[in-house]
């Protein structure tokens, strides 16, 4: 649904004359005090994105206090990003990866801010432009913000991010690298312009991918009702934890890895014991007690809006109920031990 | 190669170090946090004195750089507003400085360094304002996955896990520094090359822990010394969250080491702690980690100044215990525990080659990890074992940290 709603956006007229995205500018060593300079959009608002961007989806995405995420890719003209079994796709130099948040509104939609992943000579740099009440102009904001949103009634205290909580998540080992664009997370259909098509088949026929095997493992989807419970919830500790919760991750240094590629059941959460989790730990044991969602860390933290207990620690104000309801269910399918 | 020295010298020694003024007053948290941002290697954001409202957590990412206050009872971070972020500070890069200021209450943890090489909190005050409380945070002074980390003259009360926690690091020196009310006073936990010395640590549940625990990417904590540091009184009652590891230390536990190898506890004032003086133990609970091994073993306690301890221990049968032993228990506990089973494996463990000279000690000699102290078999040791261990070098932080850690 929310694919079908990134194609009617993307279907509007434009009036305005398109101007080559700058792609010096991308890689100077300053970010641009504003959205508009990069030419990523067409438009004042950044509704219509320019030639060369690729608007994608993932299987799986972070949930972002229920925000709607529009996202694209852009890479040079000729270049194109390699396929790897693990990991992000290897993206070349001049990729800027863009992304969107957005909630309704009376006046149909309303951007908050539009993050860039922008891959220069010496790796990934992120940066954030936060859009003004008008919804005219997007300025950079590199020490973070709160901006009140209303979201289907309940207020919610929006954080746009500081340039080190973006480097926070996106760190693997010493590196900042995106997090989504997984060939797997990309293995699904996306809805074109030109009609539906599988998002690696696509990026392959037009260029933006070289090296993708015709069987690519899938991130199962997280609210797929058809998918595996198991594969489901997995997806979703992937995309919503595993960004710090892997070895090379932010919280490398908890024991806790929640990525897909992992096999540990101890690793994974199951009868292990809390380190330094302090008052997070909720008086509970264990981060997944087989069993039982109720005496289980992970779930107690997923619940928490409070600083300090919550996880993810930032990213999010509210309880993604939705996912909680997945988590929890897994548990409460395990036999208990 | 001469390109990498280039980098180094680059890096020791930057050509133009800056000092960006940060005042207290509108906007703190977006003027403070940019100029953490925007911080260049060398330069110092130098914090006038006076009380910053903080409404989200501060992070700094930029290698070499020194925060300084201007004095830690004259600036003062406050997160009492806090609404976002498990830390105060989080400091995620190289060769940074901080000093003269203090953090107030954090919704989670104080100040913490990941990954931070050559880290140094210097008089700092890390402080939750309300006294022992189990909403408090966690941990104070928090480096993690860390080498070369200087703590000294800093200040912690009120944490709900422990004051002063060194977590998964190496070569560390904790100096002249004050733990009280905090669960635990002061932990080196999971961590190598540790000399803890000249620190109070009074009114915490526990004053110094030396533990290491399974299933993390460092483990074997050993070379561990503990010495001319004053624990008394540690008579708060446990408030953790129960789970954590510290939830498990007994109220008026004075110094406990826990499945570590080669620690020195010698030197030390030990006196008003109404459970054991110095403790031995084993790590307890069920683990799955192959590679981890629970008992404590090569530990040294000698002349070590015990005053009144061991009159009201908290562990469960612990009244018990030291009623057998004539009321109350003496300066050195050891829970006896020498062999554990590997996880899927055989049996292993072996002599544990204490050297205690502070006795008599009490032996539970509970043998097997795993045992209750309820089948506890105490015996008082009153002669000392013939074994010499030798003592741990003493920890050496680089000459440039200790140059940059002592600068005003």
């Amino acid at each position: 649904m929310r694919r079908l709603a990134a194609l009617a956006l993307l279907t509007l007229a434009g009036l305005a004359p398109p101007q080559p995205v700058d792609e010096a500018l991308l890689l100077a060593a300053d970010p641009a005090p504003t959205l508009a300079a990069y030419h990523l959009f067409a438009d004042a608002g950044a509704r219509q994105p320019a030639a060369g961007l690729t608007p994608y989806a993932l299987n799986t995405p972070l949930f972002s206090d229920y925000a709607t995420k529009y996202r694209f890719v852009f890479m040079p003209k000729g270049r194109a990003a390699a396929y790897t079994a693990t990991g992000v796709v290897e993206f070349p130099v001049g990729t800027v990866l863009v992304k969107t948040f957005a909630y309704p509104a009376a006046s149909g939609e309303r951007f908050i801010e539009t993050r860039l992943l922008i891959r220069k000579g010496d790796g990934w740099v992120p940066n954030t432009y936060v859009w003004n009440a008008e919804q005219s102009e997007a300025v950079l904001k590199r020490a973070g913000a709160r901006m009140a949103v209303s979201y289907q009634g309940r207020a919610i205290d929006y954080a746009v991010p500081n340039v080190n909580q973006c480097k926070q998540c996106h760190l693997t080992g010493t590196t900042v690298t995106p997090i989504g664009p997984k060939a797997r997370n990309l293995n699904g259909d996306f809805a074109y312009a030109a009609g539906p098509e599988n998002q690696l088949a696509h990026w392959t026929r037009t260029g933006l991918l070289t090296g993708a095997p015709a069987q690519v493992p899938a991130t199962p989807v997280w609210d797929d009702a058809h998918a595996s419970l198991d594969g489901r919830a997995r997806a979703y500790l992937d995309s919503n934890c595993a960004h710090c919760h892997s070895r090379k991750g932010f919280a490398s240094n908890s024991g806790l890895y929640l990525d897909l590629e992992e096999t540990v059941p101890a690793a994974l959460g199951v009868g292990k014991r809390p380190v330094a989790a302090g008052r997070g730990s909720g008086g509970l044991q264990f981060a997944i007690a087989p069993g039982e969602p109720d005496a289980s860390i992970i779930v107690h933290r997923m619940e928490s809006t409070e600083p300090g207990v919550m996880m993810p620690q930032f990213g999010r104000t509210v309880t993604h109920a939705e996912g909680v309801a997945l988590i929890r269910a897994w548990i409460a399918a395990m036999p208990k031990q | 190669m001469i390109r990498l020295l280039i980098v180094a010298a680059v890096a020791i020694v930057p050509a133009g170090a800056r000092t960006i003024a940060v005042a207290a007053g509108a906007e703190a948290q977006e003027r403070l946090q940019t100029a953490l941002i925007d911080a260049q290697p060398g330069d110092t954001v130098k914090l006038a004195a006076g009380r910053y409202a903080l409404t989200e957590g501060l992070s700094l990412d930029v290698a070499g750089v020194t925060i300084a206050g201007a004095g830690a009872d004259q600036t003062i971070l406050s997160f009492d507003g806090q609404k976002g972020e498990g830390e105060g500070l989080l400091v995620t890069s190289r060769d940074v400085t901080l000093r003269d200021f203090a953090v107030e209450n954090a919704r989670g943890n104080g100040i913490k360094g990941k990954a931070s090489d050559g880290i140094s909190f210097v008089r700092l005050r890390v402080v939750w304002t309300g006294g022992p409380k189990a909403t408090n945070g966690a941990y104070g002074v928090y480096p993690v996955s860390s080498t070369n980390v200087l703590i000294d003259r800093v200040e912690v009360r009120g944490a709900s896990d422990a004051g002063i926690y060194v977590g998964q690091s190496k070569n560390i020196v904790l100096r002249d520094s004050h733990a009280e009310g905090n669960v635990a006073g002061i932990e080196i936990e999971n961590s190598y090359n540790a000399d803890v010395f000249g620190n109070t640590a009074t009114h915490n549940t526990g004053g110094i822990l030396v533990f290491d625990l399974p299933g993390l990417p460092q483990m074997g904590g050993h070379s561990v010394r503990v010495f001319k540091n004053k624990v008394i009184a540690n008579d708060t009652p446990n408030f953790a969250a129960a789970g954590n590891i510290v939830a498990q230390v007994p109220t008026g536990t004075g110094i406990m080491v826990m499945a570590n190898r080669d620690v020195h506890v010698f030197d030390n004032d030990i006196d008003g702690n109404g459970g054991a003086g110095v403790m031995l133990v084993s790590y307890q609970a069920s683990f799955t980690d192959a590679t981890y091994n629970p008992l404590p073993r090569e530990v040294a306690v000698r002349g070590n100044r015990f005053g009144r301890n061991g009159f009201a221990p908290a562990f469960p049968g612990g009244k018990e215990l030291a009623g057998a032993v004539g009321g109350t228990l003496p300066p050195v506990m050891w829970d006896g525990v020498t062999g554990y089973t590997v996880p899927g494996g055989a049996a292993a463990g072996g002599e544990a080659r204490l050297a205690v000279n502070d006795l008599p000690m009490l032996d539970l000699g509970l043998k097997m990890q795993g045992t209750p102290v309820s089948a506890a078999k105490p015996q008082l040791v009153r002669v000392a074992a013939a074994v010499t261990l030798p003592e741990p070098a003493a920890v050496v932080l680089p000459a440039a940290q200790l140059a940059r850690a002592a600068a005003r």
